[in-house]
């Protein structure tokens, strides 16, 4: 293990993945900075085209675009007033207002620090809890897998949807959808429809490309009239230093938003913008004065920055170990995983650790090159926002969306059936339904059926079927947590009026 | 005298390039072999193509091109290669018994085996019969007698159902007349976390896998026909244990339907020197594969055989009409 640790390590050196994490980086942050264009989005696109790297290249290179995607998010919740990814909702309470008072830079600068501090935060807990976990994932039989999908969908309809009937709809729309084809049990081929190429099932990165980006580049071009009003900003001399040098003067802040940011990561299916909006809802509580939480503080940009971006590690630490994403971004991260042959598991830290390892030391240092980057090419990011032209942007991405979805298997029915979630992603979202429940759904509904089917052979074997669900140990708590998250609802509507939250935490939906 | 001798020499050898180019201009192959790979990149079956790959191109002249067509158990690759154009320039590689239980099993399977023009086949996987280091079983026949005391209460780990190790619990529930419970898994990784984690009492389990995870479990008996020597000697197989059966999963590769039979020859002759080959041979046994042999005539024989084998016992089971 000390050996395949020092071969990760190599890894890192390489020129070429140094400069794929520098581009990998770069590149997210203006995916990130764009208003339309999502983290998740630019994972999905850029998958099809990591396969044919090294799978230790190809990670690292989707690790620095996560990583820097969340981030880029900032640029444009600061500067225009709406969050270039959802992971940004937060930032754009006070980083706004701070760029009308002409703080934009000391904005932008603490958005940076705290990102990369959260950033870095986020990967020693991944590098830390997941190989413990994975060894401790081995406790983890058919019955726990189960409740943990069980929990996993709890989790999409309630917290990470605005909607609890349109969440729950959602993520069952996803569980049907993850019966077609063979049935992981049995063997038998449901809803193929006589169709040889369904057989499979839904290819999962086919759908997550149609799903997370074609309804996108469709509401881009609707809104292709909409102009944004760009807050510009000079650098100053001196700002960034004493911007940051404010910043770490904050440990407490910076902690508790990390630590938030890491747990709501770590929660299956709550992604980026929720460990905002909560870190968010917590530094307001905290304060000794909450009143000017929204006036433009740098406290309410670095409580959302720090927390979204240690939610990145956070997100993938179930997400190796169990194979349940933490978040969409991580789901379809989980894609580029499976084409490359590395189950998640126990297998990635013994087996494959060359390659597992050198991903999560990419991450740290994807997080320190953040800080130059944004530092020193903020401005740049900053007036692409303005003028990237949608008749530019729309094609390429579709053109993308496009090649990506035929690449995988090289199947042309791949392509349509993009199109096809594509169309009904873009339909859902304007009905209110978001893809990411669906797409969870789709993936939850195989874990959870093959875990349902498996016990339920088990608890025969073993005399009863009740024990086998309802008498283990880890089982019990990840009952708990469903009831817990079921429940939520009516504990938040309490909590509510008890005046428990500083701002509406059930947010826009969950995107990533 | 020198000159007249390079002279000839010089002759000799263009009459013949012109002499065998001719012939080998009208050979086959003359352009790039595309070799279907069914399952992910990085799984066993493109591991074993990658390592032909660079002797196959040596043999035969022309690249060879490996491509993924994945789903379904393989049957989308199948299904894809059984309507490919018949030239030889498209081949994919095929695994026993998958390709002859999908077929039999699924309505929709989009090919059947017959389809499949056997080309040669190079290696088998054996199965075994595994406990933890923990368990009480030192042998089969503690296995065996506690199954036949409680019927059902064994739970044994497999990969899917209709496959490999489906029909070797099949198999060996039907010879040794005792009840288990099978519980099939999505893939090996998830079988042997769970059989490993104690969520199962056994595993009918992929000689590599049990290889790599030999410190932490007790291989009670192996599918092979002799000892599995390199890295079980002590092992029965199932028939030293009176089990009368062998148990694995094998590869080859095969060509559309109605591939003429000139063009098989070729790749059958390129395979053949391929797998025999010191870089092959060595790579699977230290994988912990078993490496075989067989020529087209012999494959084909050879898969007729086991498709009454299967036949029989899921007819017995009643789980085929």
């Amino acid at each position: 293990m000390p050996h395949s640790i020092f071969l990760a390590f190599g890894h890192l050196l390489e020129i070429e993945n140094l400069l794929l994490m520098l581009a990998g980086v770069t590149g997210g942050i203006i995916v990130g900075a764009l208003p339309g264009l999502t983290a998740t989005m630019a994972i999905a696109l850029l998958v099809p085209f990591t396969f044919t790297m090294n799978p230790a290249s190809g990670l690292i290179t989707l690790g620095a675009i996560y990583c820097g995607a969340i981030y880029g998010g900032c640029f444009s919740a600061i500067l225009i007033g709406t969050p270039g990814t959802p992971s940004a909702i937060a930032t754009v309470f006070d980083g706004y207002p701070m760029a009308k008072k002409g703080e934009a830079e000391q904005a932008i600068v603490t958005a940076t620090g705290s990102s990369v501090i959260g950033g870095l935060i986020g990967a020693a807990v991944l590098l830390s809890l997941s190989p413990l976990l994975a060894e401790a994932a081995l406790k983890f039989g058919p019955p726990e897998y189960f409740w943990m999908a069980v929990f996993g969908l709890t989790i999409i309809a309630t917290l990470a949807s605005k909607s609890i009937l349109k969440g729950l709809i959602g993520g069952a729309f996803g569980l049907l959808l993850s019966t077609v084809g063979m049935s992981p049990i049995a063997g038998d081929v449901r809803f193929s429809f006589g169709l040889p190429a369904l057989q499979g099932g839904i290819e999962l990165m086919t759908a997550m490309i149609g799903f997370f980006c074609i309804p996108e580049v469709l509401f881009m071009v609707e809104e292709r009239g909409k102009s944004y009003t760009l807050i510009s900003y000079k650098r100053q001399r001196g700002v960034t230093l004493s911007t940051l040098a404010k910043l770490v003067r904050k440990p407490i802040l910076l902690i508790r938003s990390a630590v938030i940011g890491a747990i709501v990561g770590i929660i299956p299916g709550a992604g980026g913008n929720i460990a905002g909006l909560v870190s968010y809802n917590e530094a307001v509580r905290a304060s000794k004065t909450p009143e000017k939480f929204g006036t433009g503080i740098m406290e309410g940009v670095a409580a959302s920055e720090t927390s979204n971006n240690s939610e990145v590690g956070g997100s993938l630490v179930p997400l190796l170990t169990l194979g349940i994403p933490g978040a969409p971004p991580a789901a379809v991260l989980l894609g580029a995983l499976l084409l490359q042959g590395m189950r998640p598991g126990a297998e990635l830290y013994t087996v494959h650790a060359e390659i597992t390892y050198a991903f999560l030391f990419s991450l740290f240092v994807a997080n320190i090159l953040m800080l130059p980057i944004g530092i020193f090419g903020g401005k740049a990011f900053a007036r692409l926002i303005t003028i990237v032209p949608v008749k530019l942007l729309a094609p390429t991405v579709t053109f993308l969306c496009v090649i990506g979805s035929f690449a995988i298997r090289n199947n042309i029915m791949d392509v349509a059936f993009m199109l096809l979630c594509g169309l009904f992603g873009y339909v859902g979202k304007k009905l209110g339904f978001h893809p990411g429940p669906i797409v969870l759904g789709l993936i939850l509904g195989k874990i959870c059926e093959t875990g349902l089917v498996q016990s339920m052979l088990m608890g025969k074997a073993s005399g009863s079927t009740w024990s086998m669900f309802f008498a283990r140990p880890i089982s019990l708590l990840l009952i708990l947590l469903c009831l817990l998250s079921a429940m939520w609802p009516f504990i938040a509507s309490a909590l509510k009026k008890r005046g428990y939250f500083a701002i509406d935490s059930t947010g826009e939906g969950n995107r990533g | 005298m020198r000159k007249m001798k390079a002279l000839i020499s010089g002759v000799t050898a263009l009459a013949c390039i012109m002499a065998f180019g001719g012939v080998l201009w009208a050979a086959f192959p003359e352009k790039p072999v595309e070799y279907i790979i069914c399952f992910n990149p990085g799984g066993q079956s493109d591991v074993t193509a990658r390592v032909q790959q660079k002797d196959l191109e040596k043999a035969l002249g022309v690249r060879v091109i490996i491509q993924y067509k994945v789903g379904a158990g393989g049957a989308v690759g199948w299904s894809a290669l059984a309507k490919s154009k018949p030239d030889g320039y498209t081949i994919a590689g095929n695994n026993i018994p998958h390709i002859i239980l999908q077929p039999m099993m699924r309505k929709d399977a989009g090919y059947t085996t017959e389809q499949l023009v056997p080309i040669y086949l190079f290696e088998t996987t054996p199965i075994g019969l595994a406990v933890r280091n923990d368990s009480p079983f030192k042998n089969v026949q503690d296995f065996l007698d506690f199954a036949k005391k409680n019927p059902g209460v064994i739970t044994v780990a497999g990969v899917g159902t209709y496959t490999g190790h489906h029909i070797t619990y099949l198999q060996f529930t039907d010879l040794t007349k005792v009840k288990l419970t099978y519980i099939p898994f999505t893939g090996a990784a998830p079988q042997v976390a769970a059989f490993i984690g104690g969520h199962a009492t056994a595993i009918f389990g992929n000689s590599n896998d049990l290889v790599q995870h030999k410190d932490r479990i007790r291989v009670l008996a192996m599918g092979t026909e002799k000892r599995f020597k390199p890295y079980f000697p002590d092992v029965p197989t199932f028939k030293e244990a009176g089990i009368n059966m062998t148990a694995g999963i094998s590869r080859g590769v095969c060509a559309p339907p109605g591939t003429p039979a000139d063009r098989i020859a070729v790749l059958e002759k390129a395979f053949d020197k391929v797998c025999r080959g010191k870089t092959f041979v060595s790579k699977m046994e230290e994988m912990g594969f078993w490496v075989d042999h067989l020529n087209a005539a012999e494959f084909a024989k050879w898969l007729a055989e086991k498709k009454k084998e299967y036949t029989d016992i899921l007819r017995k089971m009643k789980m085929l009409k």
